[in-house]
């Protein structure tokens, strides 16, 4: 082996393990940092206290919200002082059935009620009993203000629970029976929203769609002097249960509180991120006194603006977008004023070469640059201010988040939640879209 | 001559027409943004002009109070940091739990790397979804199921931070230079040899300044979500807030803390992400 293939040999080695101490030394590290991860992570395991919150969790409470998100339920109830039985969806009174369902058989004082998959509830004057397929037949009945129960011989399954107040069988999540001293209610659940186009008693609730449409085309009016048309819509905009009118308008309010704030922001920090960019703004002071201004109010946060504004504007959404609008303001003045500080300067001496005034040289030097930015960080921005719109509505200014915790509070009809929800989503969906779509459009970039 | 009237023609045209759609996009924001303000002014229960005379009763009072509070007013700082703490908590274990799923999906979600073409798609819709998502839906949601507990608040975060946090990192894993993958694949590397030599060093510094953004906008998500129940400087200021009266020093140093963090996380974050963007400029 020659001398300088040697050197050239050693050279090798020297450098592999220089690499390779470099390799040794980055893998040290990333398993150092993935060893203080797991440290933080352990400590806010015990932090927020995660197994005293796994022992207390109820994921059958979880599975009850789910099954009532999707489902109705009818009950049977039967008031034992006196001596009444209704059949209603969700028990409400305005959707009392006048005839009974095909489901329950009612012969005089006994009630024979098909609860499907074999099971079946026979109900009399006080009492009741409940076949149940593979168990047998319980009988439950109230004798001087106590609720007495028999049993089939065995074990006694863990879905019921029976003492002298109360009788509450649950089999499975589509059924369940109910026995206290004061009344025997059976419920029965059936997929889908129910009455969610008109309310139970409303004529056009049996209608399928096509008699709507032949309904909405004819002009023998239902209700004479108002249009089929009209009548079907407003019926179905002020359904009870429902509340599509009054939902939309939240979800208007949502997005009035978005598009309003974002705008604002947008056009107040525009001429407040020329006196910011060190390029336009030769002056120290006014440039430091401005930034500290977009500091101070992104700093302040979007939360305390809206207790702030809430305690002097009241609820509503001018309050939510006034937040939106002064957290904003600051975002987009530090992003506009630092892409003033990087535009090129040569097209603003171009335009100045050819004897163009001040503003005319902002005007075809300057905003074409910076357009796109802002165009772009404006429906970005409005885009994510929909969900904050939301949120700050949750806090008291309105709108469909102060809906939706209200409707989770109440927590009376999970589906109703269950279609804010979609709605909710549904917006921020379309927003993001159409957001997307614009920005690529005036941006030109594909 | 004639050839050059012509352009001068297309020219002015094109300014008119363009001038005539400038005007219009004017108009039609002018519009909006009265409307806008007027239909809102309507709807909001108190007035703006009213309200303006009352803007600074509230900050006023406030700051009167913890005046008043004097000497006693650093205690109670010291008495909210655990709050804090909670809050800064619940944004960190979700930035970090988001991220490491926006990971996995920008890894599965990125057209370039060949992780399994048929997913690409399903993983972006996924992660549109998750990061269309308000925090505030899962974390009521949540908080119904587990009761007031800081876990909901951190499950919701997390899963919109997935999403979003997803979405940019994809965008980085597509800008990556592919030439290191194609070389290290010529010299026989494994598909996770590849990720880990010639993917990985490429995109961490990005993903690291995304996260530092993530962060910051995570805390303040916390801190909201704790006035609906979640914990945290939240569910402090809800107190204090909700006792209305004589609490207002208390609020006053809660503002404090908020604002406080915000900013030196905010001045970290920039910062960091400077350095960031400097070591990339020189390498």
């Amino acid at each position: 082996m020659s001398a300088t293939g040697m050197t050239l040999d050693s050279g090798l080695t020297v450098q592999r393990d220089t690499v390779a101490r470099a390799l040794r030394r980055t893998t040290r590290i990333g398993f150092a940092m993935l060893a203080l991860l797991l440290v933080y992570l352990t400590y806010t395991w015990f932090a927020f206290d995660v197994p005293a919150l796994i022992k207390s969790a109820k994921p059958e409470q979880a599975a009850l919200l789910a099954t009532d998100a999707v489902a109705h339920k009818v009950h049977v109830t039967r008031l034992l002082r006196r001596g009444t039985t209704s059949i209603a969806i969700e028990g409400e009174r305005t959707a009392t059935y006048e005839t009974p369902p095909d489901w329950v058989a009612v012969d005089g004082e006994k009630l024979t009620i098909d609860m499907e998959d074999g099971y079946t509830v026979t109900m009399r004057a006080t009492s009741l009993t409940l076949d149940v397929p593979d168990y047998g037949l319980i009988r439950v009945s109230v004798q001087d203000g106590r609720v007495i129960t028999e049993l089939p011989p065995g074990r006694k399954p863990d879905w019921l629970r029976a003492t002298s107040a109360k009788f509450d069988a649950r089999p499975d999540l589509s059924r369940r029976v109910q026995v206290s001293r004061a009344k025997m209610e059976v419920h029965r659940y059936f997929a889908g929203w129910e009455n969610f186009f008109f309310p139970f008693r409303s004529p056009l609730s049996v209608l399928t769609a096509g008699e709507l449409l032949d309904l909405a085309l004819s002009d023998e009016e239902l209700e004479p002097g108002t249009a089929n048309w009209l009548l079907i819509l407003d019926t179905f905009w002020t359904n009870p249960d429902w509340q599509h009118g009054n939902v939309f308008v939240a979800l208007l309010e949502t997005l009035l509180m978005a598009v309003l704030g974002t705008f604002t922001a947008v056009f107040v920090a525009l001429p407040l991120a020329f006196l910011a960019a060190r390029n336009f703004t030769p002056s120290g002071p006014v440039r430091f006194f401005v930034r500290r201004l977009f500091d101070f109010v992104r700093g302040i946060d979007m939360l305390i603006w809206s207790l702030i504004f809430i305690r002097s504007f009241g609820l509503g959404p001018l309050t939510g977008a006034l937040a939106i609008a002064f957290t904003d303001t600051g975002t987009l003045g530090k992003l506009f004023s630092e892409a003033l500080e990087n535009i090129d300067r040569r097209q603003v001496e171009g335009v100045n070469a050819t004897g163009a005034s001040k503003l005319q040289s902002y005007r075809f030097g300057v905003i074409p640059q910076i357009l796109p930015i802002f165009i772009s960080q404006g429906f970005y921005y409005l885009e994510s201010n929909t969900r904050s719109a939301t949120v700050i509505g949750a806090l008291g200014a309105g709108g469909i988040g102060l809906m939706l915790v209200e409707t989770i509070k109440t927590s009376r009809d999970w589906e109703n939640t269950l279609y804010i929800i979609i709605l909710t989503v549904l917006m921020v969906i379309v927003m993001d879209a159409l957001s997307t779509r614009l920005r690529r459009r005036f941006t030109g970039d594909r | 001559m004639i050839a050059s009237a012509h352009l001068r023609d297309e020219i002015l045209q094109m300014k008119r027409r363009r001038q005539l759609y400038s005007a219009a996009i004017v108009v039609l924001l002018t519009v909006v943004m009265v409307g806008g303000y007027g239909q809102a002014n309507e709807m909001n229960s108190g007035g703006f002009i009213s309200g303006l005379a009352k803007f600074f009763d509230y900050p006023g009072e406030i700051v009167a109070e913890a005046w008043d509070a004097g000497a006693a007013f650093p205690g109670l700082l010291w008495r909210f940091l655990p709050a804090l703490i909670e809050t800064l908590n619940i944004a960190a274990v979700a930035t970090i739990l988001g991220g490491l799923g926006a990971m996995v999906f920008a890894f599965l979600g990125a057209s370039n790397l060949n992780v399994w073409p048929p997913v690409v798609p399903v993983a972006r819709r996924i992660m549109d979804v998750m990061r269309a998502f308000p925090e505030l839906i899962i974390a009521l949601f949540l908080i119904f199921v587990l009761g007031s507990s800081p876990i909901p608040a951190m499950i919701a975060v997390a899963f919109h931070t997935t999403g979003a946090l997803g979405k940019q990192f994809s965008e980085v894993n597509e800008n990556i230079d592919t030439r290191a993958v194609e070389g290290l694949g010529a010299c026989g590397a494994s598909w996770f040899q590849r990720m880990r030599f010639a993917v990985l060093p490429q995109v961490l510094p990005n993903y690291l300044s995304y996260f530092m953004m993530r962060f910051e906008i995570n805390v303040r998500a916390s801190a909201i979500l704790g006035f609906v129940g979640a914990g945290g400087i939240g569910s402090e200021l809800r107190r204090t807030i909700g006792w209305g009266q004589r609490a207002g020093d208390e609020t006053a140093a809660l503002f404090v803390l908020l604002i406080l963090t915000i900013f030196l996380i905010d001045q970290a974050s920039s910062w960091m992400r400077q350095r960031i963007a400097q070591t990339e400029a020189l390498t």
